[in-house]
């Protein structure tokens, strides 16, 4: 019996020739990272191992994206704990404010994960960059700390699931949709522990963007990791990015998977998650009509350039609603940059939306754009938690960009087709 | 060491964010985090818990996040154990690191009732309801997390593996 990617890497990783489902192994790690948040922690947790140094300074990274640029005294606190320790160690790869964007987005655009790498985060999203045919998972402070001084961290192999998507995209319908479908029908915890395996013909009809956007949001079904294995489009993106050799890996013909899902896209409609759990999974139609008092495109799953251009596609030559702000957040500062040189942040502008510097901030409740009581967001975030961006008793909406920016026009939740009758050029 | 404390029932898919909000991600003192565990849950809960308590759970509970802060500020408010039907694998990692019990017991996560009087063997994983004089069996903890708690979490298990500590 083969082995499916996941499992080839972790084997590779832990020089065994062989692992299956339930194995504990120990892996070597490629590259690490931690945020804002989960530094400090980690640094306090490296601290207390008593290692004069990290395994390898070119392989750890830290990005300041979640309170950043600070948004208080405390905030501001975690972030000189985090410069601090970076200059006293002399770590090259730290991105502070103005080079920072949102670390699943950056990590991946500077070439820092690559096909058949082990990659771990101190964030949930670290899943993020399974699109390029790594293992990539999020972990807690202790075990980046570990994973820091050593090189090297602990896993269970996990049984993989298997999704194979055939059909045709209809218009409007994006990654996120496909992702947000999946967590709908196997629910928050369908794929706890488990690798979720991505596959099928549809996967060439999406944009590189899009693929983060389904891998992104594995943890949301429970998985330790979302994967695809890496393809030419995959490849054509790496090559001039990686900043080291690296070998794709492909799972073998006879893999066994725990379970297989098959989707045909065709018919498929753009979905919204209700809160407060992602697996509430609603075709928009079903929803439209929801009063909306706050747009925010941007995040890790969905603040990349793909998804500016969705959402000024809808915004361009229009007003959002007197009631609504919107807020656009590019995930990185080459995002950012791109969106400029496209016009996308001029469209933005003229709608009435706010433009910021790449930040986590609103998906978390933390800063620009906390929600007030009874306030209703529309997000292209990954989750809609009970009091996930501001008061316990504000609501958030799930969805790609098209149907954040059709709602901030029509200050309701709609089908972005009711905005935009034709095709805009931007 | 057998823990008993009262039991304070809270229902499936409770997620990171419940158990401390993004908000307060701006520390790492667990008595600071311990304040505001389970605001958004429910807001009188953290003032009935009370040092040596059990958070007795539905499934997958510490879904979303990775923030370390949840365990600790569990720790921070003197839980001394959950047991719950099932766990997200982030929260079950970070929980075994900072030295908090969890225990998967799906029979005892039906059967308890909140303000359940609980004792519980960590060695055994034997729950004991002494409200309502019934026993539920956790799942065994896997040997490998067991070692880790007897070393007292990842980090004295790595200073062992570093040989900066003796056995």
């Amino acid at each position: 019996m083969g082995m499916t990617i996941t499992e080839k890497i972790l084997a590779y990783h832990a020089n065994l020739p062989k692992v299956e489902p339930g194995d504990l192994v120990e892996c070597r790690v490629d590259m690490l990272f931690a945020n804002d948040i989960t530094a400090p922690l980690a640094i306090q947790q490296f601290q207390r191992i008593g290692v004069d140094r990290v395994f390898d300074p070119d392989r750890v990274a830290f990005v300041l994206d979640h309170y950043s640029p600070a948004k208080d005294i405390a905030s501001a606190e975690q972030c000189r704990i985090t410069r601090e320790f970076v200059r006293k160690h002399g770590l090259a790869h730290f991105y502070d404010v103005g080079r920072a964007g949102i670390a699943h987005v950056l990590l991946a655009e500077e070439g820092f994960v690559a096909p058949g790498e082990v990659f771990v985060g101190a964030d949930s999203h670290t899943c993020n960059h399974g699109a390029l045919g790594a293992f990539a998972t999020g972990v807690g402070s202790s075990d980046l700390a570990a994973a820091m001084a050593t090189g090297r961290l602990w896993f269970r192999v996990p049984p993989t699931l298997h999704f194979v998507f055939r059909g045709t995209l209809p218009r409007w319908v994006t990654g996120k949709d496909l992702v947000l479908r999946i967590i709908g029908d196997i629910g928050v915890d369908g794929a706890r522990y488990a690798a979720m395996e991505f596959a099928g013909p549809v996967l060439q009809q999406l944009s590189m963007d899009e693929r983060f956007s389904i891998t992104n949001m594995a943890v949301e079904a429970g998985a330790k990791n979302g994967i695809m294995e890496p393809d030419e489009a995959v490849l054509d993106w790496v090559r001039p990015r990686a900043r080291r050799p690296f070998q794709p890996v492909y799972g073998d013909p006879d893999a066994s998977y725990a379970a297989v899902y098959e989707y045909d896209v065709t018919d498929m409609q753009p979905v919204v998650s209700a809160p407060p759990s992602p697996a509430n999974v609603l075709p928009v139609a079903e929803v439209s009509g929801v009063r909306v008092d706050q747009c925010f495109i941007g995040t890790c799953t969905n603040g990349r350039i793909e998804d500016l251009r969705q959402a000024a596609q809808v915004l361009a030559g229009r007003r959002i609603h007197p009631n609504v702000r919107l807020l656009v957040i590019p995930a990185s500062p080459h995002v950012y940059r791109q969106a400029l040189e496209e016009g996308l942040i001029q469209v933005f502008l003229d709608a009435g939306g706010a433009v910021s510097t790449p930040t986590c901030g609103p998906c978390i409740g933390g800063h620009m754009g906390v929600l007030a009581e009874g306030e209703v967001c529309v997000s292209t975030s990954s989750r809609n938690f009970i009091g996930r961006m501001g008061h316990r008793g504000s609501k958030t909406y799930l969805s790609n960009a098209a149907v954040a920016a059709a709602a901030a026009v029509a200050g309701k939740l709609v089908h972005p087709d009711e905005v935009v009758r034709e095709p805009t050029r931007v | 060491m057998a823990i008993r404390g009262r039991a304070h029932k809270v229902g499936d898919h409770v997620d990171t964010d419940l158990i401390i909000a993004g908000r307060y991600l701006v520390t790492t003192e667990p008595a600071e985090l311990a304040e505001h565990l389970f605001e958004d849950l429910d807001p009188g809960l953290r003032q009935r818990i009370r040092p040596g308590d059990v958070v007795v759970a539905g499934e997958n509970f510490g879904q979303g996040s990775s923030r370390e802060h949840a365990p600790l500020a569990l720790v921070g408010a003197g839980v001394a154990a959950v047991v719950a039907a099932s766990y997200a694998r982030i929260f079950y990692r970070n929980a075994f690191n900072n030295g908090l019990l969890l225990l998967e017991c799906p029979e005892a996560s039906r059967a308890v009732q909140d303000g359940d009087e609980l004792e519980i063997d960590p060695h055994t994983g034997e729950i004991r309801n002494l409200t309502r004089g019934e026993v539920y069996r956790a799942r065994p903890i896997p040997p490998f997390m067991q070692e880790l708690t007897r070393l007292g979490g990842i980090i004295p298990y790595v200073r062992r593996r570093l040989g900066l500590e003796a056995c």
